[in-house]
């Protein structure tokens, strides 16, 4: 079987512009959320009005061109992938061996709501020929295949807060299937815009706390109220270790097994016993072959919801029996509120850096933990991994039931 | 109503901003495709900013006659009156 390893890393975050600053942020327990700095609430009458704004504008760091000719979910997408690109070391691959597989939960909405005010306001004949390229939800995934000439395909799976996990996983499989060496994968998000946070709201998803954005989100905590809406991408370069072994690359770590599975259930709320999750999570350690005692880490989907995050815990405690005892979890999305189809691929970065530097990162505001959360959960200040092989699940679940677990390995 | 420098100056502003290229080289004598390098989405993008701009109406079919940034200048001179 065809090993897949993790050469190369990139992101822009609510807690910085790369993969250095965000660790870092994360390491030390920052929040990226922060109250939006425009006249929405007031306007809208939005409940809202809080969400983990970038700590980077792409424009500070692509051309005007760029920015015109991208929606930010593609720009973002494009940002990390520089980074991540030239951290695997700017391979020389043949562009029919290299794919990319860039997911977005919502796709270009700022485009196409912008384009829709600007027809009513101005009529046809002002709407810009790009805004069809800009919206369309494969636009990520599209243009970073451009970016790199990756023409042994270029993918966009959708599966809303899964997709960034699910885009991972299909990188994996582009390899596992032989038809690609080197895979550059991953998810974003630009849908910090009053309409998705008002219907978000209207189903009562998000946090309210506007009076302390900080505290807002807060996974497994007795008052938790809701996620927060983040904004970002996350890209990881998968490479056959064939190839990295080849070129002398450096490897972070391993991508050893990929689970997916659906609840059938319901549009939005997850299957109540998470029997859907257990499985994603089970498959994938099947696929890498190990036992639930391999692993050392878990970064959790927990998005700070109050139904949606012990589902999770359950299903994880109920897999990992008493060795859940043993397993570090960590919500990162305490600190970067919730990235929605970037969510999957920046805590993936997060789980690699994890399993890299032997650490697992802070789960922060969590004053209270739910009194029937059984893992052990990093609190605060972020906790030591054990030496040796370790093995870390990152899972990601979706509106429509759609569950993704990635198994990753130490280098 | 714009004159002749004012669209120039105008057009080269659009120009620039959708490719990159500084304004001082978008000069009346080069070729949106063969100098500027500019394909057809971009031209259409430059031509629907162009038309909101100076008010005027650039028709599809006559895009494609319109070479030069010159004769880009000239047409919405013409179409102003």
């Amino acid at each position: 079987m065809t090993e897949v390893v993790v050469t190369g890393l990139g992101t822009t975050s609510p807690l910085g512009g790369d993969v250095a600053s965000t660790w870092e942020g994360a390491l030390a327990g920052r929040s990226g959320v922060s109250t939006l700095d425009n006249d929405w609430a007031e306007k809208y009458g939005m409940a809202v009005n809080f969400a983990g704004q970038l700590a980077v504008q792409p424009s500070e760091v692509l051309s005007r061109p760029e920015t015109k000719r991208m929606d930010p979910s593609a720009q973002m997408a494009v940002v990390a992938t520089r980074e991540a690109w030239a951290d695997a070391g700017s391979p020389e691959v043949d562009p029919e061996r290299l794919g990319a597989v860039v997911s977005s939960g919502i796709g270009g909405v700022w485009t196409l709501l912008s384009a829709w005010d600007t027809m009513k306001e101005k009529g046809a004949s002002r709407v810009l020929p790009m805004t069809v390229p800009m919206l369309m939800p494969n636009s990520p995934a599209a243009y970073v295949s451009l970016e790199l000439t990756a023409r042994a395909g270029a993918h966009a799976p959708v599966s809303a807060c899964a997709s960034g996990a699910e885009a991972i996983a299909m990188g994996y499989e582009m390899i596992q299937q032989g038809r690609a060496d080197v895979v550059v994968c991953g998810g974003t998000e630009a849908a910090i815009h009053p309409l998705p946070i008002s219907s978000f709201a209207a189903m009562a998803a998000l946090s309210k706390r506007n009076d302390d954005p900080q505290g807002a989100s807060r996974p497994y905590d007795t008052e938790r109220d809701g996620f927060v809406l983040g904004e970002g991408a996350g890209i990881v370069v998968l490479e056959s270790e064939a190839h990295a072994k080849a070129r002398g690359a450096k490897v972070y770590g391993r991508l050893l097994g990929i689970g997916r599975t659906a609840d059938g259930h319901h549009i939005a709320a997850p299957e109540p016993e998470g029997h859907g999750q257990t499985r994603a999570m089970q498959q994938a350690l099947e696929v890498a072959g190990l036992a639930v005692t391999d692993v050392a880490h878990v970064n959790a989907h927990a998005t700070s919801t109050p139904v949606g995050d012990m589902i999770e815990a359950r299903a994880i405690r109920g897999l990992l029996g008493s060795h859940a005892d043993q397993v570090l979890l960590s919500a990162t999305k305490s600190m970067t509120g919730h990235l929605l189809g970037g969510a999957g691929a920046l805590e993936s970065v997060f789980t690699i850096k994890a399993l890299q530097d032997r650490v697992a990162p802070p789960t922060i505001n969590v004053t209270s933990p739910d009194p029937e959360l059984e893992v052990d959960l990093v609190r605060d200040t972020p906790r030591a991994l054990p030496e040796g092989q370790l093995a870390a699940i990152n899972n990601s679940f979706g509106f429509g039931g759609h569950n993704v677990a990635l198994v990753f390995g130490s280098a | 109503m714009a004159d002749t420098n004012e669209i120039l100056a105008g057009l080269a502003e659009i120009v620039a901003e959708e490719t990159g290229l500084d304004a001082a080289e978008v000069t009346a004598e080069k070729s949106f495709t063969d100098d500027l390098d500019i394909d057809s989405l971009s031209m259409m993008t430059i031509v629907t900013l162009a038309e909101e701009k100076f008010d005027v109406r650039i028709p599809d079919e006559e895009v494609k006659n319109l070479t030069t940034v010159g004769d880009a200048v000239k047409f919405i001179e013409g179409a102003q009156n």
